[in-house]
């Protein structure tokens, strides 16, 4: 019982091997922008950045000190003047299209805006065609 | 015919489903490789990270090809690289060194422990280098030719058998 219990405390103390820094983060990585409009177009661009350190989250997501560092160059940036999307173009350039959760057209993305326009002209041939014939065959049926 | 035609539906469910379970068997490539490959270094200036040791500027590139490394003490898998980083420096390479989120202490307790490859380390306090170059984790390596651009990129530890593609990759800076 005794080991148990000691085996038990073990487990709840044992800190795991932390990759991380002790580093105070980044002057605007938890601090917003004074200016509100200026924090909202920061905050909307945020969203739609990946964290390159845990890619399922955005860098408005993630507490990884990266993101931290990420969201301190879009409000930097923000701030000094540039677009939200000079500052997406900017992290594609550095990263690829993986960066950015906002869908780009580029070589490698085009068949997925390309199929679904291809996929409803086929559909609606088909449909023109089958409607067309059987008001053929109505008309046909009635003479 | 008509029959057959029927069956369409469920050999294409069946072909997804197989190729979703191939896929999840299949180990996920988690890198995010630089796009910079071949672009010129972005200009920087970074203070020395340790006592004693310059800092690191883009200006530093020039010359001959040389690698920039970019690690942190706090980087389990940099100590692992560190006696590759050694073999590269005993064979003539200069390593030019990018400290991620470190304390000057805590970088030079590092290099006492490992062992100083570095002929200068510029400090990034807050990863600003490191997302100008498209380096996204520690360690990466990264070959700079002498007119600045980069070359190549290698992402984690260096493994002893990296050793020689990267001695490859700087003859091909040339």
């Amino acid at each position: 019982m005794i080991r148990w219990l000691f085996a038990l405390v073990l487990a709840v103390l044992a800190v795991p091997l932390a990759a991380q820094d002790s580093m105070p983060p980044a002057p605007y990585a938890y601090n917003q922008l004074a200016d509100e409009k200026l924090e909202a177009e920061a905050a909307a661009l945020m969203q739609t950045l990946r964290c390159l350190k845990c890619q399922s989250q955005s860098i408005a997501d993630s507490d990884a000190p990266m993101a931290g560092d990420m969201r301190h160059q879009v409000r930097a940036r923000i701030l000094a003047g540039e677009s939200p999307e000079a500052i997406r173009g900017w992290l594609i350039a550095r990263y690829g299209d993986y960066v950015s959760y906002e869908p780009e057209v580029s070589s490698t993305t085009w068949p997925l805006f390309a199929i679904p326009v291809l996929v409803i002209l086929i559909v609606a041939g088909v449909l023109l065609r089958r409607l067309g014939k059987r008001r053929d065959d109505d008309a046909g049926a009635k003479a | 015919m008509r029959k057959l035609s029927l069956w369409i539906p469920l050999a294409l469910f069946a072909f997804f489903a197989g190729l979703a379970a191939y896929m999840l068997t299949q180990e996920k490539d988690q890198f995010v490789e630089s796009t910079m490959i071949g672009q010129p270094l972005p200009a920087f200036a970074l203070d020395p990270a340790v006592d004693g040791l310059p800092g690191a500027s883009k200006a530093d590139f020039t010359g001959r090809p040389k690698l920039l490394n970019i690690w942190a003490s706090w980087c389990t898998p940099c100590i692992a690289e560190a006696p590759q980083l050694e073999a590269l420096k005993r064979q003539g390479v200069e390593i030019i060194g990018i400290a991620i989120r470190d304390k000057p202490a805590d970088a030079a307790n590092f290099l006492n422990r490992y062992g100083n490859p570095y002929t200068r380390i510029g400090s990034d306090r807050i990863s600003e280098v490191q997302l100008a170059i498209g380096s996204s984790g520690v360690p990466e390596t990264f070959v700079i030719d002498a007119k600045g651009v980069i070359r190549y990129q290698k992402i984690g530890d260096i493994r002893p058998e990296d050793v020689p593609v990267l001695l490859a990759e700087l003859e091909k800076a040339q």
